[in-house]
């Protein structure tokens, strides 16, 4: 019997010749992820730094993003402990405020390849599967574990196949699909599962995919994987890195799955997560009558540059309704770069847009853009949980940048397509 | 005292992300356990009281607090239909139990007293007893050292 990506990849790390799932077994990650949590980390476990020092100078990425620029004094001293950290133990891997998205820079930088591993304490490290990499959350305590051994224990997961069939019609994209495949299968769907992409999927860029991978967790899944194609490897150029620099893993083609799923891409349409859960889903043009006060596009889920190239399509020569407030945040510098460069920046502001620092800006309810009781938010990210983004009595509703691009200048949920000309 | 909650009671709810970045000790967390689920959670839980809930319990975040939070109020243990993957592990590195026990899940109604039996495995719910199975040795290992620092501290210790 042939093994899926989850099972090679663990069986290749673990020195086995096969593993199956269930099975428990000890990996050396190529790369630990952590963001400004690092300062929490590392109170973990003072004297065991003092000691035994790090693991590995190249083990650790540490990417500041979720309160940036530092909000309090409490959040400006976290930054400060994780750069004199960085700075003791001579951390190779480090990027500041306003590099961008922990989920973007790792990209940008090489850090994420195919056929390596990476676990990070942040939930939405699934996303690396764009690229063929396998790589999961984990918290804070094992974060801390990793920094001191290099090494924990992984049980090797269930795999889901989920076949791609056919391509999206025009105003549909990788977020309507994740989010009509959340809806079907449910936000525990695929819990404890590796989740692996098949079929037409060399149509969707690899933006698209990290969309998708981004979502995993939302269904449960442990990693979330597609394989590596022309695709990939053009992507990686694109970013200086050969194809002799990496190794990619993939499923034979007698493994043998939990479940198979298939979906017709052209079934798909702009999709709308309803508040509280990702799961609870329907289609955008049969919420035409919600109206909203603050639109979001950006975020580890869709801030990169074909995310803000759709919104300023949209918005061009257009404004956002006078009871709307739009926030966007680029995922990285780079991207804020390049979107300067192709003007789409000087769009979205004429059309009223406010332009955040990259990061994680108001996900996640720190800071700059949180949400009044009573108020309704429309974003790109990946999550619509209660409270989430302020006050519990607030309501967030998830689609893709198209999407949050039209209702923005209607001031209500619009399917993009009825102003997409 | 039994509380019990419904599906997918995500980690916002368990502990506002709001609070992520300036509140990590157990001191800090207590106040805010369930925040935005339950009000009346942090001031009236007690030590040894048990936690039911239906399926994919602790969905969302890696953030650790609601972990710490349920440890350091002295949750016994949660039982649940299904747990999110991150959360299990969290529990593990924590030291708090979780149970998988749909059946125990169901059987419960308000007033049942209910007693867990880590070493044998058995949860009582009224007068019906469910069995759940043991922990593979990887982590009994965790949980015998008291949660992952402590037991990595005694493996670095003996590598020395």
């Amino acid at each position: 019997m042939g093994l899926t990506f989850a099972e090679k990849i663990l069986a290749q790390y673990a020195n086995e010749e096969e593993t199956v799932p269930g099975q428990i077994v000890t990996v050396k990650p190529d790369h630990l992820l952590t963001h400004d949590n690092t300062a929490a980390i590392i109170q973990k476990i003072p004297d065991e730094l003092t000691t035994y020092g790090i693991a590995s100078t190249e083990l650790p990425i540490i990417v500041i993003d979720h309160v940036v620029p530092a909000a309090s004094e409490k959040t400006a001293l976290n930054h400060k402990n994780i750069r004199d950290f960085v700075s003791k133990h001579h951390i190779k891997h480090f990027y500041d405020v306003g590099e961008g998205i922990c989920h973007q820079v790792v990209v940008e930088k090489g850090l994420a390849l195919p056929g390596k591993i990476l676990l990070g304490s942040d939930s939405h490290t699934c996303s690396y599967g764009a690229v063929g990499a396998f790589s999961s959350g984990i918290d804070r305590t094992e974060a801390a574990a990793l920094l001191l051994t290099g090494k924990t224990w992984l049980k090797v997961p269930q795999s889901i196949k989920i076949n791609l069939e056919n391509s999206l019609s025009t105003g549909v994209f990788a977020k309507d699909l994740i989010l009509h495949i959340i809806g079907d299968i449910s936000a525990s769907g695929a819990t404890y599962c590796s989740v692996e992409y098949h079929g037409d999927v060399e149509q969707l860029s690899i933006e698209d995919r990290f969309t998708i991978a981004n979502m995993g967790v939302e269904m449960g899944a442990k990693n979330s994987v597609f394989f590596v194609d022309d695709k990939t490897k053009q992507y990686l150029l694109q970013r200086e890195i050969k194809e002799n620099a990496y190794t990619p893993v993939y499923a034979d083609t007698d493994a043998s799955y939990e479940q198979t799923l298939s979906y017709d891409l052209t079934d798909v349409v702009p999709m709308i997560a309803k508040p509280h859960t990702v799961d609870n889903v329907a289609p955008a043009n049969s919420l035409q009558d919600i109206d909203i006060q603050q639109g979001l596009i950006g975020t580890c889920t869709n801030g990169r540059l074909s995310d803000l190239k759709i919104a300023a399509d949209i918005l061009k020569g257009k404004q956002v309704h006078r009871n709307v407030r739009l926030l966007v945040l680029p995922a990285s510098k780079t991207i804020l770069q390049e979107a300067l460069d192709q003007g789409i920046i000087q769009i979205l502001v004429k059309a009223g847009a406010m332009i955040l620092p990259p990061g994680c800006g108001p996900c996640l309810g720190a800071h700059q853009g949180v949400l009044s009781p009573g108020e309704r938010c429309l974003s790109t990210a990946n999550r619509n949980f209660k409270g989430r983004m302020g006050s519990k009595d607030a309501e967030i509703y998830l689609g893709s940048p198209a999407t949050v691009a039209a209702s923005v200048i209607t001031g209500h949920i619009t399917d993009p397509r009825e102003v997409m000309n | 005292m039994v509380w019990k909650y419904g599906d997918d009671i995500n980690t916002d709810m368990l502990f506002p992300g709001k609070y992520t970045y300036t509140c990590s000790t157990p001191e800090e967390i207590k106040p805010h356990l369930l925040e935005d689920l339950d009000a009346s959670f942090a001031t009236n839980v007690k030590q040894g009281d048990i936690i039911f809930a239906g399926k994919n319990f602790g969905c969302g975040s890696s953030r650790e607090q609601p972990v710490v939070g349920l440890k350091a109020v002295g949750i016994k243990a949660v039982i649940a239909k299904s747990f999110a993957r991150i959360f299990y592990r969290s529990a593990i590195n924590q030291g708090l139990l979780l149970i998988e026990s749909s059946e125990a899940v169901e059987a419960y109604s308000k007033g049942d007293q209910v007693t867990v039996d880590a070493d044998q495995g058995i949860i009582t719910v009224g007068d019906q007893q469910f069995r759940f199975p043991q922990l593979p040795l990887e982590i009994i290992a965790i949980q015998q050292a008291g949660g992952l620092l402590p037991y990595v501290r005694e493996t670095l210790k003996k590598q020395k």
